[in-house]
């Protein structure tokens, strides 16, 4: 034959033996649970997770003094069982429980806790979160490179089941902060055994409800219930997927076929098509801990002038734009820190008054728009998924031009570039968005502080400031609350240098009728130990997967 | 006394330039003269349809050809129907418009990427192939090196500065007007396009230029006394130029989806503008099993496919033309 | 003689390769750690770039990248603080090959026929046809393909899974997604390499001696016109193996192809050189072997 057939003839043999390749990856046991997380988890080094997608999976992994309460997200006892705060606030001693182990042999003691907070603050490890921790006593300092000595740090192990923690002033919401994902235990014995790679260490102990079986980037993370976490008698399930999912069609095809059992955060799902599966029981969105805004740039004419933010505020229907393209239930906003927030009546803002507007345009020197400069409203382009900044920009863009005659430039950048330019001051309106890490109304307000590094809009404002300080010495929480509210007026009704314009919704897409667990709470946090499966009787049909208990 | 002498009062027939020839061959291809008629007619629609949102036509034609490309209203989503020929999109913008702009621009882009492309490349390889040698060796490398670059590195590299040299110059003093800034963003993207592509151009034509260097015309060229660049130009390129044409014709269209792939991530013609990419690359987030706003990727995709199928035939034509073996 | 230079040539090459992208990465605005949450105090920001060595000079910077090459060690990934690059590539490149090679062989498998065919029925309208669903390939867009795909044969058939990797079903899609637009362009080049060679002596020389049409085709024509598309294979199977971002997004396939789009987007400065210097070795070995192949086929190429 000739030789080229030959060759030509060998392409649909090696197709072949490439098929029977294929066909030799390892089969793995099907897990109980499968969720698409979203994105991939970038670490789940506690230490120097930043996402959200690393709280979740880290969730399951390591945990701290307290951890959250899946139905409310409140604070409740974690490793540490119970504690004691000073009548200033200012002292909180920790009991850890009795008979923690990471493995047979191997106790989790007060010294693994202090081993964990002083290793985020260390300037080596570069953790950067390294903030959450800065309430406490020369943390700060530490952390800067300032202070040499870690065991000046306020946080000491009084014995092997006692930790003693000085903060700077009274925090209301450091027992949150102790759940939070930064402040977890991590297994000592690894990490100073394996350095920055520890978490390929196997067996990896881990403090929390399960541990990790499996990592593959960009594709999966899979979970295998901790026999030794101390409350392993609740972790109902054995195996946990975590999927990471970068386009929301392929979620919503995973779930449909049965592969994937639960899907959360709203990204995951195509925008379009929430007003269709709203219509399902799968679907469920609740209020949720986080606000779009866009940010003036104060220090640019003629947004220096209040008279003029405050005018583009209130020409905005915030009302339609929401609706227009937002149908998973998120709220139009007025004022910042979101409905919901603990122990706290958020302020009232400016809500939508054209005519209004238009007058505090001509107040400020414009009447009917006439001699306003163009201006550019900056935002980072969504790729693969989701155009809502550009579908909101370009209702902006219309709504102010019709209202108040004045014309608005759209500039999409590519991400990075965006965030430099929004760090340099160099825009004059820019898309943003905050999530908070805590039910505290402080995790929105301390932004806008003079001296923020996330306030970016070159707003000080001396009042606000010490406004922030005072609410944050207080004790009494309503009197807390007062102050804060005070603060937040002047951030949303008088000064503006942000305009609020939707809460996010938290949301959850699976099926109640065979997922348990799962419950909306304001900071979206599901404990993967808290979810189950419902037992059956019957057995169900079609391509679902098995039901465990 | 020679045989071409005229008879008395009779005009010989000219003897018909190669060109001419080409021509003729063209002319008596249908496939040719279908897609030539075909993209005049679109390009000429392309260029003329802004005009018909404007005064002196838009109160004589149907209401459904004066919509603008970028009029925001709140006819979100509709199907294909008597307001709105091909449909509306999530802000209410008539499809069929945006069509056409879009299919404007895209083609600008493809063409003036191709140009870069087809100049850098033809010249790198033919001089390239040509001289052989030591100068074959070093200019061959230097396209290796920058073969070996994934594409994609430069072209962030090319949008993202310029974009943030853009966004400073225009949050400074004397910021451009907004025109013009879109125009240097286009460039840059164009720029970025065509410097991608000629590397494979020059390849290819440097191979051919290679197996043809020795063949006997050149020598025969070269023996008569031929200077190096006349033999290039009359001898070896012409040879080469059914390979660069039909490799033309696949380069606009892989230009014309490259930008389409910068689209789906965000670095490619920026909002409100639209290019068939950025069109298609929008509408594909519409294809789910719900429900498919199938209006939103059949017109941009089958504009877009109709364009660049007549591109390639008429490739295909072109060369058969003008193809200096091909007598029959 | 010429080969064995350019085979000396490959590491200088790389060396200058992995400069010019380490660099360059750097050189573009933004950095790895700039996100929406900035941290807490400027000098959480000091201590991150004291890790990664990005608050030294360039030079110093890549001298001890260079130092690490020399241990295979390519570096910390900055994205994936506690992945190393090597291990990342190391989980993603047989994915990716895996996938690639199949793309390979349906871009071969599909495209060589179809130039084949147009090329010899040229003129009717069988080889309009032909053309005509070359150039469609050519045309849609993988972004498109893909999601037709899934939609058609994965969802409404379901002979198909959806998404996701680990059998020879979950291949296929992805391979027909990814190979269409390859095989397209095969057809294409095959048929315009064909259309050329059938013009040359030596296939005169073949008719007259009186062979088959099909005989002249398939021994004569093929071996000569197949040459362009071996010249494209070279660049066309690199592109294949370092992964497809569309394809590898739309079907969540754990290949480097994703890691090459996000790294620089990310700027994930050790990852983007990491892969820019696997990419470019792949391409300058297959190249290489392209060209022996071509010379070794074709007695009018002379290297010198």
């Amino acid at each position: 034959m000739h030789p080229w057939l030959r060759t030509l003839g060998s392409i649909p043999g090696a197709a072949v033996c490439l098929w029977l390749l294929a066909a030799c990856s390892v089969a793995e046991p099907k897990a109980d649970l499968v969720v698409i997380n979203g994105p991939d988890p970038q670490t789940v080094d506690p230490a120097l997770a930043t996402g959200i997608e690393d709280l979740r999976v880290i969730n399951g992994l390591f945990e701290g003094l307290t951890r959250y309460d899946p139905v409310t997200a409140r604070p409740i006892p974690g490793l540490a069982e119970r504690w004691e705060i000073s009548r200033d606030g200012r002292v909180y001693t920790f009991h850890l429980r009795d008979k923690l182990i990471w493995s047979p042999g191997q106790p989790i003691t007060a010294g693994d806790l202090v081993y964990s907070w002083l290793r985020v603050l260390d300037p080596r490890t570069a953790a950067e979160y390294a903030g959450q921790l800065y309430y406490v006593t020369n943390a700060q300092s530490f952390n800067n490179g300032r202070l040499k000595d870690p065991s000046l740090v306020g946080v000491h192990a009084l014995d092997s089941r006692t930790v003693r923690v000085e903060l700077n002033s009274p925090t209301a919401f450091f027992l949150d902060l102790c759940a939070f994902q930064t402040l977890a235990v991590v297994p000592r014995q690894v990490i100073e055994k394996q350095g920055d790679q520890w978490m390929r260490a196997s067996p990896l102990p881990t403090s929390g409800p399960y541990l990790l079986d499996g990592w593959r980037l960009n594709y999966k993370i899979r979970l295998r219930k901790n026999p030794y976490y101390w409350d392993a008698a609740n972790t109902r399930l054995d195996l946990i997927d975590f999927l990471s999912v970068s386009a929301p069609n392929t979620a919503l095809n995973l779930y449909d076929t049965g592969q994937a059992d639960v899907i959360w955060d709203l990204t995951n799902i195509p925008n379009e098509l929430v007003d269709e599966l709203k219509k399902r029981p799968d679907y469920h969105a609740f209020p949720y801990l986080g606000a779009y805004f866009f940010r003036f740039n104060t220090t640019q004419k003629p947004f220096d002038d209040s008279r003029v933010r405050r005018a583009l505020a209130l020409g905005l229907d915030k009302k339609r734009l929401v609706t227009q393209f937002l149908h998973a239930g998120e709220r139009p906003a007025d004022h910042l820190v979101p409905d919901g927030t603990a122990h706290y009546t958020p302020a009232a803002g400016l809500g939508y008054d054209p005519d209004q507007a238009r007058h505090l345009l001509a107040q400020a020197g414009f009447p009917g728009g006439k001699g306003f400069p163009r201006f550019h409203y900056l935002f980072e382009g969504s790729g693969g998924g989701g155009r809502i900044h550009e579908q909101l920009g370009v209702e902006m863009q219309h709504a102010w031009e019709e209202q108040l005659g004045i014309h608005m430039e759209l500039a999409q950048m590519e991400k990075k570039v965006f965030l430099a330019a929004q760090n340099h001051l160099d825009y004059d309106l820019s898309r943003s968005s905050w999530i908070g890490d805590y039910n505290d109304p402080n995790t929105f307000l301390e932004l806008f502080r003079s001296d923020n590094g996330n306030n970016r809009t070159g707003w000080k404002n001396a009042r606000y400031d010490s406004l922030m300080s005072q609410a944050n010495l207080q004790t009494d929480p309503a009197r807390r609350a007062a102050l804060l509210q005070q603060a937040e007026t002047i951030l949303v009704r008088e000064e503006l240098p942000i305009v609020p314009i939707y809460f996010y919704a938290g949301f959850t897409y699976f099926n109640p009728a065979r997922i348990q667990g799962i419950f909306p709470n304001i900071l979206d946090v599901h404990p993967p130990n808290a979810i189950w499966k419902v037992e059956r009787r019957e057995a169900e049909g079609g391509a679902t997967s098995a039901v465990h208990h | 006394m020679n045989s071409h002498t005229p008879s008395a009062g009779a005009k010989p027939p000219a003897d018909p330039s190669p060109n001419q020839r080409a021509w003729r061959r063209f002319r008596r291809n249908p496939v040719a003269m279908a897609s030539s008629f075909l993209l005049g007619f679109l390009v000429a629609l392309i260029l003329v349809w802004p005009l018909f949102s404007r005064p002196p036509f838009a109160p004589h034609l149907p209401r459904a050809l004066t919509h603008a490309p970028n009029a925001v209203s709140d006819a979100q989503f509709q199907p294909p129907g008597p307001q709105y020929w091909l449909g509306t999109d999530v802000h209410g913008r008539d499809l069929l418009s945006r069509v056409f702009s879009g299919a404007r621009l895209s083609l600008f882009v493809g063409l003036v990427g191709t140009a870069v492309s087809l100049v850098i490349g033809v010249f790198w390889g033919a001089i390239a192939g040509y001289c052989g040698g030591r100068w074959d060796a070093v200019m061959m490398r230097f396209v290796d090196v920058l073969y070996s670059m994934p594409s994609i590195i430069f072209v962030i590299v090319l949008i993202t500065s310029l974009n943030a040299v853009l966004a400073k110059w225009q949050s400074g003093p004397a910021p451009l007007p907004d025109a013009t800034a879109r125009w240097l963003q286009f460039t840059a993207l164009f720029g970025g396009l065509g410097a991608v592509s000629w590397l494979t151009m020059a390849r290819i034509v440097r191979g051919q230029v290679l197996s043809l260097r020795h063949r006997a015309f050149v020598d025969a060229s070269r023996v008569l006394g031929a200077g190096h660049f006349r033999i290039l130009w009359h001898h070896v390129l012409p040879n080469v130029y059914g390979l660069i044409i039909v490799y033309l014709t696949m380069t606009i269209p892989s230009i014309i989806l490259y930008e389409s792939f910068l689209s789906y991530l965000g670095l490619g013609i920026q909002p409100p503008e639209a290019s068939l990419g950025s069109l298609i690359a929008s509408g594909t987030e519409q294809i789910n099993s719900i429900r498919i706003y199938w209006w939103l990727i059949v017109f941009p995709g089958g504009m877009l496919a109709l364009t660049l199928l007549a591109l390639n035939f008429l490739g295909d034509a072109l060369r058969d033309a003008w193809d200096p073996r091909s007598e029959n | 003689m010429y080969f064995l230079k350019r085979t000396l040539f490959l590491l200088p090459l790389l060396l200058v390769i992995s400069f010019l992208a380490f660099a360059l990465v750097r050189a573009v605005p933004g950095g790895p750690f700039d996100r929406e949450r900035k941290p807490a105090s400027p000098e959480i920001e000091r201590n991150l770039r004291a890790k990664y060595h990005l608050d030294q000079p360039l030079w110093q910077q890549y001298l001890r990248y260079l130092g690490g090459l020399l241990h295979g060690d390519f570096g910390p990934s900055l994205k994936y603080r506690n992945h190393s690059v090597g291990d990342i590539i190391a989980q993603g490149l047989p994915v990716s090959i895996a996938l690639g090679t199949a793309a390979f062989c349906f871009a071969l498998g599909a495209g060589i026929p179809l130039g084949f065919y147009t090329a010899a029925r040229r003129g009717r309208w069988g080889s309009y046809a032909g053309s005509l669903l070359a150039v469609l390939a050519i045309c849609v867009p993988s972004m498109v393909v893909g999601p037709i795909l899934i939609m058609l044969l994965a969802i409404k058939l379901r002979w198909f899974p959806v998404a996701l990797w680990g059998s020879p079903w979950h291949l296929v899609l992805p391979t027909l997604t990814l190979g269409l637009y390859f095989a397209g362009r095969i057809a294409r080049l095959l048929h315009a390499g064909m259309l050329t060679t059938l013009h040359a002596e030596f296939i005169t020389t073949a008719r007259a001696k009186g062979l088959g049409e099909t005989a002249v085709l398939l021994k004569h024509a093929l071996p000569i016109a197949v040459l362009p598309v071996l010249s494209y294979s070279g660049p066309m199977l690199a592109d294949l193996l370092t992964g497809s971002f569309i394809v590898e997004n739309l079907f969540q396939i754990p290949g480097i192809g994703v890691f090459m789009v996000n790294s620089s987007l990310d700027r994930d400065y050790t990852m983007v050189v990491g892969l820019v210097l696997l990419y470019a070795a792949l391409l300058l070995v297959l190249n290489l072997l392209v060209d022996f192949a071509c010379a070794a086929l074709d007695p009018r190429v002379k290297y010198e």
